[in-house]
């Protein structure tokens, strides 16, 4: 009798997330596939497969539009962030955790403080801020805004991290005469390597899905990132659906394929903070 | 602990002063510039008339006062906070009440539990703006998916995007299938933590699973519905990105669908339509938004936690 009970509810949770599945994944499905068909394939017949696969909705994205350039422009901006606050974060954190100083705990709560700020709300002044010095329309203002965004956090992981390594290794190579930056770079940094992903991943795919700096900050056309540009892109095509379809598969493609293949770290560096 | 210092520290103090120094001062210069600065300024310009991009004169509150009491601005303002209210409300019932039925799912660890998180989750790493227009032209009256698949069971096409009624129930829904899969990992990791003996001892005394469900595994779960309220509270007051997308900058149709962040955002940078900008208004329109969401967030943080130790 409990076994068919167990059964039936089994069956019924097992539905419940099939059911869930299929409202998450059709829709990605139908745009992939819809990126190959024609408009009139699209409009006459938007529920079926494309009656043969073809490319001329890429052709056009690729040559008669900007969005290759938006592309590249969001893999630099994302690259050239990150790696700026995978660097000053470590080296803050490594400060913070691994010598004692005077100020090292007001140093701390000041980076952590940074976490509560909600930097969008402040865009008026950053704005201000940025055409002072001449960075408003440029990659390098944008870079800044997120390596200042993704600090905060970047430090608090970091020096939690860096805290909790033996201090044994730094003495012994002390002892040996090393430099306090040769200690750091080739004995405790390579150790913190899993603790490097996770902040990487939780700060890249915020900064490469962003759209509301680059909106403020960048009016180039040939600045503007990914996200940015798709909004540019469904402007001027609007009524041309299987380019429309084809440009967000495109826009999805890089960071859905990573997920795939890294989702337990994405998961783990999305979700950081929400899970203790 | 400062044992192994002494002989590093004695002969150059110096050094070593310079050396940390020089390790936090990268970090700090741009939290400084581009957060501390930004941040104290942001409260200052509130109180400022602008000609342009600079401040032109000391106004005191009369910003506060035309955001708040002086129409029209007024009636935007409060039309557009009725629309956060409407959002945070109805992405706790329909966003986190799914997450969380799907959590508890997930939580049997049933064969295939694992391809299910990443799926829940796949939507999450995606931009919003992908989101926003993926929907938009699902919505479309005549040849989006959904009046399509609707059409199939005989129910007549709804102009999803195009009426008050439903445009803001529509990019609400959106939302919901872009973050569902964050609030359910999030519940998920919580359940996870309870201890493996405490819920077959309410098997063992018979709880079947509504019981375990709504007596067991929901009390213990306090801590991650205390940080999924405060993330979803925060984020529907910050909410921007599928509104611009879906229903434009205007929050249309007939503004049924502005928040603060569109209002926010026309104010200090100019609608498409009229170019109008005003920072000193923005300013205190940012203030406010500010304070608003930093009190609640701390009073209902206490309130939660307080919760969560009674329970």
């Amino acid at each position: 009798m409990r076994d068919r009970g167990e059964t039936i509810r089994n069956g019924a949770i097992q539905l419940v997330l099939a059911v869930n599945a299929v409202i998450m994944i059709y829709p990605l499905f139908v745009m992939v596939t819809s990126s190959f068909k024609t408009n009139a394939e699209i409009f006459s017949s938007p529920l079926s497969l494309p009656t043969h696969f073809s490319t001329a909705n890429l052709e056009k994205v690729w040559t008669e539009t900007n969005f290759v350039r938006y592309l590249a422009n969001s893999v630099g901006i994302t690259a050239a962030s990150v790696a700026l606050i995978l660097l000053f974060s470590t080296l803050a954190g490594y400060a913070i955790a691994r010598y004692r100083f005077r100020l090292s705990s007001l140093v701390l709560m000041f980076f952590l403080s940074g976490m509560t700020v909600p930097l969008k709300l402040a865009i008026i002044p950053l704005f201000i801020q940025l055409d002072t010095l001449g960075l408003v329309d440029s990659y390098l203002g944008l870079v800044l805004v997120y390596v200042a965004m993704g600090i905060p956090s970047a430090v608090f992981i970091m020096t939690g991290f860096l805290r909790t390594l033996p201090r044994e290794l730094e003495e012994s190579a002390r002892m040996d005469g090393a430099s306090e930056a040769r200690i750091m770079w080739s004995i405790m940094l390579p150790l913190a390597r899993p603790a490097l992903v996770i902040v990487a991943i939780q700060n890249a795919v915020p900064i490469w899905n962003d759209f509301f700096f680059p909106l403020v900050l960048i009016t180039s056309d040939n600045l503007k990132t990914l996200p940015q540009g798709l909004t540019v892109f469904v402007g001027e095509l609007t009524t041309d659906w299987g380019v429309l379809f084809t440009g967000l598969t495109l826009a999805a493609l890089p960071i859905t394929l990573l997920y795939i293949v890294l989702s337990k770290q994405f998961i783990s560096g999305i979700t950081q903070g929400a899970v203790k | 602990m400062t044992a192994g210092w002494r002989h590093t520290e004695r002969p150059f103090p110096w050094r070593r002063s310079l050396w940390i120094a020089a390790l936090l001062t990268p970090a700090l210069v741009v939290m400084v510039l581009f957060v501390l600065w930004p941040l104290l300024s942001a409260f200052r310009l509130a109180f400022y008339e602008f000609s342009g991009l600079r401040p032109s004169g000391f106004i005191g509150l009369e910003n506060f006062r035309q955001v708040l009491f002086e129409k029209p601005y007024s009636d935007w303002t409060y039309n557009a906070f009725k629309h956060n209210v409407i959002a945070f409300l109805a992405l706790m019932v329909f966003e986190n009440g799914t997450a969380f039925l799907i959590a508890f799912a997930l939580l049997k660890a049933l064969p295939g539990h694992r391809v299910h998180q990443v799926i829940v989750f796949m939507p999450v790493v995606l931009s919003a703006v992908i989101v926003g227009f993926l929907w938009k032209l699902f919505l479309h009256p005549l040849f989006g998916l959904v009046n399509q698949l609707l059409g199939l069971v005989g129910i007549a096409a709804i102009p999803w995007l195009g009426s008050e009624n439903t445009a803001l129930g529509s990019i609400l829904f959106a939302n919901i299938w872009h973050w569902l899969g964050f609030p359910t990992l999030v519940l998920l990791a919580g359940m996870q933590r309870i201890s493996k003996d405490v819920l077959e001892a309410a098997r063992l005394d018979g709880a079947g699973d509504y019981a375990l469900m709504t007596k067991i595994v929901w009390p213990l779960i306090a801590p991650s519905v205390t940080i999924v309220t405060i993330l979803t509270f925060i984020g529907s007051f910050n909410w921007f990105e599928i509104p611009y997308v879906m229903a434009g900058l205007t929050g249309s149709p007939g503004g049924s669908t502005d928040v603060l962040g569109l209002y926010f955002y026309r104010t200090a940078f100019g609608s498409t339509t009229t170019g109008i900008q005003d920072f000193g208004q923005g300013s205190a329109l940012a203030v406010l938004m500010f304070i608003f969401v930093a009190g609640v967030t701390a009073i209902a943080l206490r309130y939660l936690r307080r919760r969560e130790i009674e329970q």
